[in-house]
C-alpha cells in the first residue's frame, strides 16, 4: 500500500477557456508530481506582431481571448501610449474603465453562475442547472448580457470591440446613450449584492495558503484598466516598466504557455483574491458593505472562496459603471493623435483573471521590433501546481473520483484562461 | 429528450470567441437548448455524449498534426460540419505564419521550441474535409449563428449574405466614411457585422473577410489614390482573413 502508485487525472479540463489537462501521480502518500499540462496549440502573437503598425496592436492582440479582448486592447493601448509619451484626458480614461466593466461584469458573471457554480452546486453544467433552477442561469444570462451590452455601447461589440485606438475612441458615446443603460445596471447592482450572499452559502472546503498576491497600483482607485506600479503583499513594489526585470518566465516540457515567476521568490497569484487583498480599502461602499455583510474578512486565503471576491469584484464593476456614466461628460474630441516615436515601454490592465502585462519596442516610423506579452494565467500557473499539491495533500484520503473533482475545482477557481495563457488544461492524478 | 437532435462544439487553435458567441445569445440560449441535446462542449460542460454528432460546430483553424487528424475523424463522425469564424474558415491571424518561418517563430516565443508540436502553416477546415456551411467573422455574428442552428434544425437553407459590408451601411443609412477620407475594406468585405466599424467613424478592417467576387483590384487603386503606402495595403488585406484567397492573393500584390 505505502509504495502504491495512485494516478488522477482528466484529459481535457472542462469549463475553463482553452484547452489543458493535469496529471498528478502519488505513491504512497508522498506526491511525486503534480502537473498542469497545456496543449492548446501556440498561436506565435509575438512573433507576427513583429513588422506590424503600432497602432494595429490592440485589435491584433485582442483576438489572444474572446473572453478578455478589452484587457488586451488596453494593456497593448497603455504600453504605446507609454512609448509615444502620450497622456489621454480623464473623459477618455474613464470611458475605458467603463468599457472595462462591462467586460468585468460579463466575464465575472460567465465564470461565477456557469464555470464555477456548477462545481459547487454538484452539476456537470449550467445547462444541467438550468433544468432545475431556471430562475439562476436566467439571471447569470441578464447579468452577462448586461456586461455585453456596455462593450456594444462603448466598444461597437461584445467580442472584439472596434471602437478602442490608440490615443481614445474612433468616437464617444453621447451622455444620452450610456444613460440609457442605467436601469439595467441598477438591476445588475441589486443582483451582484444578492449574488455575495448567495456565492457565500455555498461549501467550501477548509482549505488556505499562503499567497504572495499581486496586482497593479492605480494610485488610489480600485485597478481596473491600468496601474503604474505592480505591487504585492510581500514588499514588491515596482514601476510596470520593470515588470521583467522581476517576473521571469520559464517554458517546461508540459506546458505551450510559458510560467511566470518572481525573480527569487517563486510563485505568486494575480486576480480577484490578490486586488481585493492589496485593495480592499478602496472597494466602494457598497462592495466593501456586501463582504462585510457575509463576513468576507480583508484578506481572503481559501481560494474556493475566490467566487465570493469575484461576485464582491461584480458589485464593484456595476458601482464604478453607474458612477462614470452619472459624471461623464462627452469630450470634445473622441481621441488625441498618437505620433510613434521610437521607444519601449510596458503596458498593464487588470484582466478578470489578473494583471496581464504588455511589452513592445517600436521605431520611428512606428513599426513594431519586439513584442511581449504575460497573461495573468501564464503567471498563475505555478501558483495553481503549488495549490494542487497543497491540496492533494491535505486531502489525499478522498477516492478518486471526488479528488478529481475538487482538484478541478482547484484549477478552476483561477478561471483559467488557456486562450490566454497559449491556451487550456488535462487533469490527471496518479497514485502509486 | 434521446430524439433531439446531437451538437457537438469543437476547439481547434483559436481565441474561444465564436463558442463563446453561443453563451452570448443571452435572449434565445435557453430556447435553443430546449430543442438540441449538447453533445460535447468542453467551454461549458463536463458532460459527453459520444458520437455520431447531427450537427458538429467547428471554431479554429488546424496548426498542429493532432489537429489535422481530429478534424477528420470530427468529419467521419458528424451529419454537418459547420466551420465558424475567420479561424476556421480562413486559417485566423495566426494564418500570419504561412508567410514566415514557423522555427524562426517559435523561437522568437519560447525557450525550447523543441518541445513544441505545431505545423508551418495555419489553415481553414476546409482546406482538409469538405465543410457544409461556413459562417465568416472575427467573431461570427450572434445572429447568423441563431439562424443557422435554426436552419438546421429545421431543415432550411441558412441565410448567409453573400453582400458587401456597403449594403448595411446603407441600410442603417451611415455616410460612406470612405467618401469622407477613410480608407474602408467595407466594399470587399462580406456582410454581416452590421456594418459597425463605419458606424463608429472607423474604415471597416476586413474581420468578415472576403465577399464573393470582391474587387480588391479597384478598392486598392482607390486606397494608393487617398495615400495609402503599399506597406498599408500590404497589411489591410494581410490580417484576419489574409490566408482566404482573394485577401491572399490582393496581398501579394503589394509585396512580400
Amino acid at each position: 500500500m505505502a509504495d502504491e502508485t495512485r494516478t488522477i487525472k482528466t484529459d481535457y479540463l472542462a469549463r475553463v477557456e482553452g484547452e489543458g489537462g493535469m496529471l498528478i501521480r502519488l505513491k504512497g502518500n508522498a506526491i511525486e508530481e503534480v502537473k498542469l499540462n497545456i496543449f492548446e496549440p501556440p498561436r506565435f502573437f509575438e512573433a507576427f506582431l513583429r513588422g506590424r503598425y503600432f497602432t494595429e496592436a490592440p485589435d491584433i492582440t485582442a483576438r489572444i481571448c474572446g473572453i478578455c479582448p478589452v484587457a488586451y486592447q488596453t494593456a497593448a493601448i497603455n504600453s504605446m501610449e507609454s512609448i509615444c509619451g502620450v497622456k489621454v484626458e480623464d473623459q477618455i480614461r474613464q470611458l475605458r474603465r467603463l468599457l472595462y466593466c462591462g467586460e468585468w461584469i460579463e466575464s465575472h458573471a460567465l465564470h461565477i453562475y456557469m464555470l464555477h457554480a456548477p462545481d459547487f452546486l454538484g452539476y456537470p453544467s449550467a445547462i444541467e442547472i438550468a433544468k432545475d433552477a431556471p430562475e439562476v442561469v436566467e439571471t447569470a444570462l441578464r447579468l452577462k448580457k448586461i456586461g455585453n451590452h456596455i462593450m456594444t455601447v462603448v466598444g461597437g461589440r461584445e467580442i472584439h470591440p472596434i471602437n478602442v485606438k490608440v490615443g481614445g475612441f474612433y468616437k464617444a458615446p453621447s451622455k444620452a446613450e450610456l444613460e440609457a443603460m442605467v436601469p439595467d445596471l441598477e438591476w445588475a447592482l441589486e443582483t451582484s449584492l444578492e449574488t455575495v450572499k448567495w456565492a457565500n452559502t455555498l461549501d467550501f472546503p477548509d482549505f488556505e495558503m499562503d499567497y504572495e498576491f499581486a496586482a497593479l497600483d492605480a494610485g488610489g482607485v480600485y485597478p481596473i484598466e491600468g496601474g503604474e506600479r505592480f505591487v504585492s503583499n510581500r514588499g514588491l513594489d515596482i514601476p510596470i516598466d520593470e515588470f521583467y526585470e522581476h517576473v521571469v518566465e520559464e517554458h517546461v516540457k508540459h506546458a505551450n504557455a510559458l510560467q511566470g515567476h518572481l525573480k527569487e521568490r517563486g510563485s505568486f497569484l494575480v486576480g480577484p483574491l490578490a486586488r481585493y487583498a492589496l485593495w480592499y480599502d478602496l472597494l466602494s461602499d457598497e462592495a466593501r458593505g456586501a463582504a462585510e455583510g457575509v463576513g468576507l474578512g480583508k484578506v481572503v486565503k481559501n481560494p474556493f472562496k475566490s467566487i465570493i471576491v469575484r461576485s464582491v469584484e461584480l458589485v464593484e464593476a456595476c458601482v464604478e459603471a453607474l458612477r462614470i456614466i452619472r459624471e461623464y461628460e462627452q469630450p470634445a474630441e473622441p481621441a488625441i493623435e498618437v505620433k510613434p516615436k521610437a521607444g519601449a515601454a510596458c503596458g498593464a490592465s487588470e484582466a478578470p483573471r489578473g494583471t496581464l502585462c504588455h511589452r513592445y519596442e517600436i521605431d520611428a516610423n512606428g513599426i513594431i521590433l519586439d513584442a511581449t506579452i504575460t497573461p495573468p494565467t501564464a503567471q498563475n500557473q505555478p501558483q495553481i501546481e503549488a495549490d494542487l499539491r497543497g491540496f492533494v495533500g491535505q486531502f489525499m484520503d478522498l477516492p478518486n473520483e471526488e479528488l478529481t473533482l475538487r482538484c478541478e475545482q482547484a484549477i478552476r477557481n483561477y478561471d483559467p484562461c488557456i486562450s490566454c495563457a497559449t491556451h487550456f488544461l488535462t487533469l490527471e492524478i496518479e497514485r502509486g | 429528450m434521446a430524439d433531439l437532435p446531437t451538437i457537438a462544439i469543437w476547439k481547434f487553435s483559436s481565441c474561444d470567441g465564436c463558442q463563446l458567441t453561443l453563451l452570448d445569445c443571452e435572449d434565445e440560449l435557453l430556447g435553443i437548448l430546449g430543442r438540441v441535446q449538447i453533445a460535447y462542449f468542453p467551454e461549458a460542460t463536463r458532460a459527453e455524449i459520444e458520437g455520431p454528432w447531427d450537427v458538429s460546430l467547428v471554431e479554429g483553424s488546424v496548426t498542429t498534426p493532432e489537429e489535422a487528424e481530429r478534424i477528420k475523424e470530427i468529419r467521419e463522425k458528424s451529419g454537418l460540419v459547420v466551420a465558424i469564424g475567420a479561424c476556421a474558415t480562413a486559417g485566423g491571424i495566426q494564418a500570419l505564419r504561412n508567410w514566415a518561418n514557423v522555427k524562426e517563430f517559435a523561437s522568437i516565443v519560447y525557450a525550447h521550441p523543441e518541445y513544441l508540436e505545431t505545423l508551418e502553416t495555419s489553415t481553414p477546415h476546409s482546406d482538409h474535409i469538405d465543410i457544409d456551411l461556413e459562417l465568416q467573422g472575427c467573431p461570427i455574428s450572434k445572429a447568423q449563428l441563431v439562424d443557422a442552428l435554426l436552419a438546421v434544425l429545421s431543415g432550411r437553407r441558412p441565410n448567409v449574405p453573400t453582400s458587401a459590408v456597403c449594403v448595411e451601411c446603407k441600410r442603417r443609412q451611415t455616410p460612406c466614411v470612405q467618401v469622407l477620407g477613410t480608407p474602408c475594406l467595407g466594399p470587399v468585405t462580406q456582410a454581416g457585422c452590421g456594418a459597425i466599424c463605419p458606424s463608429f467613424a472607423r474604415g471597416c478592417y476586413g474581420c468578415f473577410g472576403p465577399k464573393e467576387t470582391p474587387n480588391t483590384v479597384s478598392l486598392a487603386k482607390r486606397w494608393s489614390e487617398m495615400g495609402a503606402s503599399e506597406d498599408q495595403l500590404l497589411r489591410a488585406f494581410r490580417t484576419f482573413n489574409g490566408y482566404k484567397p482573394a485577401f491572399r492573393e490582393e496581398s501579394a500584390r503589394h509585396g512580400g
